[in-house]
């Protein structure tokens, strides 16, 4: 790690609260990163769905196990590490939630939600043996953070209706 | 900020006002209740008043989708009126903009379930 990097963790209990707590002090780091309202609004949505695929599937709501954030803050970019203690899982057998199929599903949205919302975003075996969410934001330039953040992917996605 | 859930009736339409976050916990609940809550009561014709809701994640967007199908299963329909730009968005990138009746317009949204 480089000494320019600022890291900061944080092992959370798997409750609902968690979720909260994490996106909290993620959108908090990446406000003094100097992020713009609306990439603000993508990390901390990105941070809740990676703490609640942690909490739900991962861990499958068992308490007796931990959730594990990792923020470093490099030259260029915030990159966000959500790690569980479950069983793992490939993204290749995640369901696409935009397939017709899939559509009315409950659930299975968040994995998409992530990679929509983030400039990077993969899942590896952690040292756990967890899953490890590894997702990252490309720092704004500076002086060009305003306050809906224009920077990276549009605010509006682009998509057919 | 937590959700809160107001409703009234509009004929046979029960609009329900929505306001804060519909997200994991509370939130989520608070919504499958309001909605299984008039469905047992009869009333299957529901317009969901977002106007005040600057926050969906995943759990949020899947307890409407839930919602939705109980009302339809039962042969009533759910309706979405003033969504935010944020809401919007989500529903639009999740393709879900395409399966919910939306409206900038409660007259309209009222006069579109006869």
């Amino acid at each position: 790690m480089s000494s320019d990097t600022k890291h900061l963790e944080m092992t959370l209990e798997t409750q609902v609260e968690s979720v909260n707590l994490a996106e909290e002090m993620c959108l908090r780091v990446a406000e003094a990163a100097g992020f713009g309202e609306d990439d603000c609004y993508r990390i901390g949505m990105s941070v809740r769905e990676g703490v609640i695929n942690a909490f739900h599937y991962g861990n499958e709501e068992r308490r007796d196990k931990k959730i594990h954030l990792a923020v470093d803050l490099t030259a260029d970019k915030m990159i966000i590490h959500v790690l569980d203690e479950g069983a793992g899982f490939k993204l290749s057998d995640v369901p696409d939630p935009l397939a017709e199929e899939n559509l009315l599903s409950t659930s299975g949205r968040g994995i998409f939600l992530m990679r929509a919302f983030m400039d990077e975003f993969t899942v590896v075996s952690g040292r756990t043996g967890g899953a490890e969410i590894v997702m990252s934001k490309k720092l704004p330039a500076p002086g060009s953070a305003s306050p809906n953040g224009q920077g990276g992917k549009s605010a509006t996605p682009q998509q057919e209706v | 900020m937590s959700l809160h859930a107001t409703h009234r009736d509009a004929g046979q339409v029960t609009v329900v006002d929505l306001s804060g976050r519909i997200v994991l916990g509370d939130g989520s609940a608070l919504l499958r209740k309001t909605i299984r809550g008039l469905l047992e009561d009869q009333r299957k014709l529901i317009l969901l008043n977002l106007a005040d809701v600057d926050y969906i994640d995943s759990s949020g967007i899947g307890e409407l989708v839930s919602g939705y199908t109980a009302v339809k299963n039962q042969s009533g329909d759910l309706k979405l009126l003033h969504l935010t730009k944020k809401v919007r968005d989500l529903l639009q990138i999740t393709k879900l903009y395409t399966v919910f009746d939306v409206f900038t317009d409660e007259g309209t949204a009222l006069r579109s379930f006869v």
